[in-house]
């Protein structure tokens, strides 16, 4: 049936996650309704809206890496393209950031 | 006002109307003309004028069969979308739920994305399912933009309709279902039409999925027409005249909801 | 009339319908995708997890690197004419009477025709041999040829999409004009207000909200746009009109390179997002903006 999708193991993972996230979000929400409120992004935001943001500069950040290894590499001299791990730890930090203060 | 400050303004109406109108002339009187006429001389008017691009297009099959497929696709492709989306609607004008506004954003990305980005899954999808190069599967894949369009012209017009009455045929006793059938919808109908309107049009004129979706069967117009390079060369007058025919049964839709389609474009909504 | 919304959670039964749909459509393919762009995938049953590398490629393939640049250079040049053009028709369409309403449906026209047609008009309408605007230039002694000349043939798409797209601009603009009161322009008569100063000061105002809509829809249209450069040119001649949705075709179609068509697809989706995004929160303002301005008067 989901042949033609050809799922991966990672993908799984990831897709899992945010189905995860998307539950806990509603979670919380029904426990402690969200408010509108303003952090330093330019707009207010409900903490939906946040984990939004977040995960969209996440993406970016990972895209921009992932581009930018090779040239990485380059500069510092290293034997291989940094390891992806790298920019995902990154992004979860500025993920986090951004749902706490944004 | 006076004169001399209006007159560069009307001016500028004119030429920008002339520029607006010169291009869809230039296709009409093509579509009157020989081949032999287009490519020989340069006329503002048919020397020849001849219904025989009308007739080819009527009576060969691979032309007007593309017109009754694109038709077919619409048709399903309309009353699904404006079915699913009325009660969507409904819902988004009139409550506040968990995750209404992400559900909304959710919906109008849809609209926003290049129908590129799913063609290569969608090909799978289909023919995994068995339902390349048919009606259904165009027209199933085109809900991806035109379910949230619907869903966005519906809502404006919904909120435009005081939730008093609503609430009056609720305390009436009418049922939702009854309610939503026998008051709500007359209130609404001009919204119904400009949403439907739209929905033709973007599933009238879809290329890419259509094309890559449909091979013989269920070939619509908009696919026919990007190939009209026979052996002969160009054929121009049969192309013009099979423009001019895209184009009627949209003028024909406009005519109904004449005076809702500057709103619709106006809220900003297509 | 509160403005508050009852909330009612049983309201996400009469979107359920809307979901499903979208899901199986949008939800379904995406995901699909992102499973494509991490696996070159030879045939159904051969296939090998290859990890970022496909996005690499993408964002180090020059090709891509060109039609991005191809494709923001259009969307401003659309911008910065269109924008103007579109204020300046709202301005010297008439307010009232039967003639508003005729400049309105022929204003509108250009919208209303399939995209492919507008395609196929220009194509025919362009034609040195054959077409009036080809022929006239032809005369005036331009060596034009939109279908040998890349310059010609990337300004003929940018005439074309004004032709068909300005109308949106200035449609926008008209309504955010009719929304100004008519005392208004009676104290800025008084004060013996410039045209300049009337323009500057109460209709630029009044506009800017739709303005900013306006540009941002032409933005994000102009930037997925597909058709009429492949009815007109068919990204040619060489790849001078070929946009990002066109590359993305011929990638996906033409030579079925799946992985990377896929991780090219999902960076697209993902500037489309935050473009989405942008404008989303842009129209809200708008929206409550207009409703706090309506409750003023």
């Amino acid at each position: 049936m989901f042949d033609w999708m050809v799922w991966t193991t990672p993908v799984a993972v990831f897709f899992i996650c945010i189905a995860l996230m998307l539950a806990g979000m509603t979670v919380w929400e029904i426990k402690s309704p969200t408010t509108l409120r303003k952090g330093f992004l330019p707009i207010a935001t409900t903490r939906g809206d946040r984990l939004f943001i977040g995960l969209l500069i996440a993406a970016y950040i990972n895209l921009a890496f992932v581009g930018l290894a090779g040239k990485f590499a380059e500069w510092l001299q290293l034997e291989q393209e940094p390891s992806v791990w790298i920019s995902f730890a990154v992004s979860i930090a500025v993920l986090a950031l951004v749902m706490r203060k944004g | 006002m006076n004169d001399n400050r209006t007159l560069p303004r009307t001016l500028f109406l004119v030429v920008y109307i002339v520029f607006a109108l010169l291009p869809i002339y230039w296709m009409i009187n093509m579509s009157f003309k020989t081949n032999e006429e287009i490519l020989s001389s340069f006329t503002f008017f048919p020397q020849h004028f001849t219904w025989d691009n009308y007739k080819t297009i009527f009576t060969d099959a691979s032309w007007y069969s593309g017109y009754i497929n694109s038709l077919i696709i619409v048709a399903i492709n309309m009353t699904i979308s404006i079915c699913v989306a009325l009660p969507a609607a409904y819902a988004f004008s009139r409550y506040s739920f968990l995750g209404d506004k992400h559900l909304f954003f959710w919906l109008l990305t849809n609209r926003m994305t290049p129908p590129a980005v799913f063609l290569l899954p969608f090909f799978q999808l289909y023919t995994t399912l068995g339902l390349m190069d048919t009606h259904i599967a165009v027209a199933l894949a085109h809900l991806v933009f035109n379910v949230p369009l619907a869903v966005w012209i519906l809502e404006g017009f919904m909120s435009g309709v005081p939730r008093e009455i609503d609430e009056t045929a609720y305390i009436d006793g009418y049922s939702f279902p009854r309610f939503f059938l026998t008051i709500f919808l007359p209130l609404i109908k001009a919204g119904v039409g400009v949403a439907a309107f739209f929905c033709f049009m973007f599933s009238w004129v879809e290329l890419l999925l259509a094309r890559t979706l449909t091979s013989v069967d269920a070939k619509p117009i908009v696919a026919t027409m990007t190939r009209t390079v026979s052996a002969a060369g160009m054929d121009w007058a049969t192309l013009a005249a099979a423009g001019v025919l895209t184009i009627v049964p949209g003028a024909i839709v406009i005519w109904f909801v004449r005076h809702y389609i500057a709103k619709g474009f106006a809220m900003g909504r297509v | 009339m509160s403005t508050i919304k009852p909330v009612n959670q049983k309201a996400w039964w009469l979107v359920l319908p809307v979901v499903v749909c979208v899901a199986f459509s949008a939800v379904l393919p995406l995901m699909t995708v992102v499973n494509y762009s991490l696996q070159d995938i030879i045939s159904p049953e051969r296939r090998v997890f290859v990890g970022t590398e496909w996005f690499a490629a993408a964002m180090r393939d020059e090709e891509l690197h060109s039609a991005l640049w191809r494709q923001l250079t259009f969307s401003l040049a659309v911008l910065t004419v269109e924008i103007p053009l579109g204020i300046m028709l709202a301005l010297s369409m008439p307010a009232k009477g039967w003639k508003a309403s005729a400049v309105l449906v022929v204003v509108a026209l250009s919208l209303l025709i399939p995209w492919n047609v507008v395609g196929t008009i220009w194509q025919i309408f362009g034609r040195a041999d054959i077409g009036l605007l080809g022929a006239m230039l032809q005369k005036m002694g331009f060596d034009y040829n939109y279908t040998g000349n890349a310059t010609h043939a990337w300004l003929t798409v940018l005439v074309m999409d004004v032709w068909h797209w300005t109308p949106l601009v200035a449609l926008l603009c008209y309504a955010g004009l009719r929304s100004i009161p008519d005392a208004y322009y009676q104290a800025a008569r008084i004060d013996g207000a410039s045209r300049f100063a009337v323009f500057r000061y109460i209709q630029l105002p009044k506009m800017r909200g739709v303005l900013m809509i306006a540009v941002l829809l032409r933005f994000m249209d102009s930037f997925m746009i597909y058709t009429e450069p492949f009815v007109l040119t068919g990204g040619g001649p060489g790849n001078a009109t070929t946009f990002l949705s066109e590359y993305l075709t011929q990638k996906a179609v033409g030579q079925f390179d799946v992985g990377p068509a896929a991780a090219f697809s999902l960076i697209y989706f993902l500037i489309i997002l935050l473009l989405c995004f942008i404008l989303y929160n842009w129209m809200q303002r708008v929206g409550t903006a207009d409703k706090e301005g309506a409750g003023h008067e």
